[in-house]
């Protein structure tokens, strides 16, 4: 089956240091089970070192390897635990660096644990120094490995069905300025919003608990909000009240007083880490709570091409942790995200089975074992005008959120909330009738504005706005490569 | 005050032509139409009194027209809604839903507030209209 049984073990065990590569990190022939967890990840070796040799580095300290032979090796069943390099490719267009796939034994990993998948995984290896750079494209997580996450802990089914909203996307935006707002100065930019028409508001990532604004109190005016806007309208409305905070002992105290005064929703920042996120999936889980994820600090590690972690490997281990929503970008707006990139980040949070699709960035087929989906949300610099490529790129299942795009309005808040959401009714009905929104976009707004004096404002003041910047993280192949591939 | 629930409350009221198209469109993606209708509006009341079964077997939107005006000749005086059912794999719930008819006069929601220790407050929300029995309260 593989090269180390036929070698003669003195060989192998004998002290020093040999090639990863002869130690049975690299197995050209090696088939992938279906019950092995598979990573794609771009290396760029230093100058010099063999691309095959680094691949099998890169599989030996992601697993069980270290720098020197170890004759303990010899205790366990140490090729089942050997992560095996089986594939290595040049990257299109970029001359020093590889694709390595890598397959590692579902026996590596602990059940339902994300912070054990990702010690592995990205762990020690990316600070290995025979490479410059190493980035996480992609990963093939087996159902066997997927069944033993909850996900997330209400799902965009059930997260509709309890805010009886069908049809459309959800409308949000995050309350502005982001800090300095009294408790009782926030709340009236959430009642204004909501009542405007929006769904949802918004904590931003780091209104946590500040001399100027401590949490219980934004909590109680922002519920004094909510359920004004709710009788005003007679629609549910949510705000996500951000629990993020520095111990476990408080996001729990935080959560649970969001609970007992009647949120439908609380929300966390990525920066809390894995585990914190898993604690506080388990926690909405039981408490019927929509879990709203802010992917704070993510940039840090996603953006670069060459060195770090695709958020399509965030965006699926999210879906496991169990989110109900995650920020994944705009495409149009002033964040980061090419749209072949940024769709296939979509069809991780929300597709049953993903097929390998290479011109999103999406190498395997995945299957997500009809874990609960995930609602993506779009938010930074969108506008009530962009309302048609927002709607075409997303479809229904998103939280589209105007921050600035509501709030900015020059006629108020409620008007700006109201200028999104006779928007966006309107392009959902375009759309159900038949007609080219991409194309027709801005002349389906123009009549929809004729009977709504905010919406035509907002597309007076914004029309000119867009973000037209050259994306960092666009994907390697083009549509005609994935099809030959 | 009129209230903004389903996907197309922001907008005028639908024409019946404009009805028909979504219905057409429901239709078309093998979602099974349903009419409901209720005069309480309160945004938790989940179960509208259904106007028979959802309509699984139809496929031209003119048949669910038909019954639309039935309903509404009955109970022109409350809210009707139709809702799209798709019950797919994977979904097998509503895929939209939106107001067909209302009451001439929408009297709104009262909140309710009762105080209790530190500062928090218990809210209820009730709808103005409900106060009067059931059939009673638009007419």
């Amino acid at each position: 089956m593989n090269a180390i049984d036929k070698r003669d073990s003195r060989d192998r065990y004998t002290a020093g240091v040999m090639k990863y590569r002869d130690m049975g990190y690299w197995q050209p022939d090696y088939e992938p089970k279906d019950t092995d967890v598979i990573a794609v990840f771009r290396i760029t070796p230093q100058d010099g070192v063999d691309p095959i040799e680094a691949a099998a580095a890169v599989a030996g300290e992601s697993s069980t390897a270290t720098w020197t032979v170890v004759w303990t090796d010899r205790l366990t069943a140490c090729d089942k635990y050997r992560a095996k390099a089986h594939r290595v490719e040049p990257v299109p267009g970029a001359p020093d660096s590889w694709f390595a796939y890598i397959a590692y034994d579902l026996d590596l990993f602990e059940p339902g644990s994300i912070a054990n998948l990702t010690a592995s995984i990205i762990g020690n290896v990316f600070g290995f120094k025979p490479l410059k750079a190493l980035r996480l494209e992609d990963m093939r997580l087996p159902v066997a490995y997927v069944k033993t996450f909850d996900g997330p802990p209400t799902g965009i089914v059930v997260e509709r069905e309890r805010l009886d909203k069908f049809g459309r996307p959800l409308l949000g935006a995050t309350v502005k300025p982001k800090l300095g707002l009294s408790g009782r100065n926030y709340g009236r930019v959430v009642y204004e919003a909501l009542k405007g028409g929006l769904d949802f508001t918004k904590d931003d990532e780091n209104i946590n608990s500040q001399p100027f604004m401590h949490w219980r109190d934004r909590f109680l005016y922002c519920m004094e909000a909510v359920n004004r806007a709710q009788a005003a309208t007679g629609e549910i409305k949510g705000t996500y009240l951000n629990v993020t905070a520095a111990t476990m002992e408080d996001m729990y105290e935080r959560a649970e007083f969001a609970k007992s005064i009647g949120s439908v929703v609380v929300m966390i920042d990525l920066v809390i880490g894995y585990t914190a996120i898993q604690s506080m999936s388990k926690w909405a889980r039981r408490n019927d709570m929509v879990l709203h994820l802010h992917r704070a600090g993510h940039s840090t590690y996603t953006r670069q091409k060459s060195h770090g972690v695709s958020f399509r490997v965030i965006a699926k281990w999210m879906r496991l942790a169990g989110v109900d929503h995650i920020h994944a970008g705009t495409v149009v707006g002033k964040l980061e995200g090419d749209p072949a990139t940024t769709k296939g980040y979509y069809d991780i949070c929300r597709e049953d089975f993903l097929p390998r699709r290479l011109e999103n960035g999406i190498f395997f087929d995945q299957s997500f074992a009809s874990l609960r989906k995930t609602l993506p949300v779009a938010s930074g610099g969108i506008h009530a005008g962009q309302m048609h490529q927002l709607l075409d790129l997303f479809g229904d299942d998103v939280v589209l959120q105007f921050g600035g795009g509501t709030i900015g309005h020059p006629m108020g808040i409620q008007a700006g909330a109201t200028a999104n959401r006779v928007a966006l009714e309107a392009m959902v009905l375009a759309r159900n009738e038949g007609r080219d929104i991409v194309h027709e976009g801005p002349e389906i707004l123009a009549a929809a504005a004729r009977h709504c004096l905010p919406l035509r404002q907002a597309l007076d003041v914004w029309k000119d706005v867009t973000f037209n910047y050259t994306s960092t993280d666009a994907p390697d192949f083009v549509p005609t490569a994935s099809v030959a591939g | 005050m009129r209230i903004t629930q389903g996907t197309f409350s922001f907008l005028p009221d639908l024409t019946d032509e404009q009805i028909t198209a979504q219905v057409q469109y429901c239709i078309d993606q093998g979602w099974a139409v349903n009419i409901e209708f209720t005069d309480d509006p309160h945004p938790r009341n989940t179960y509208w009194d259904m106007w028979g079964l959802p309509m699984f077997e139809v496929r031209d939107a003119a048949g669910v027209m038909v019954e639309l005006a039935a309903c509404r000749k009955v109970y022109g005086d409350r809210y009707i809604r139709l809702s799209g059912f798709d019950a797919s794999h994977g979904w097998e719930s509503v895929r939209l839903s939106f107001i067909v008819n209302r009451p001439a006069n929408e009297p709104g929601f009262a909140l309710e507030r009762q105080e209790s220790e530190g500062r928090n407050v218990r809210y209820t929300t009730r709808a103005y209209a409900a106060q009067l029995p059931e059939g009673e309260r638009y007419s």
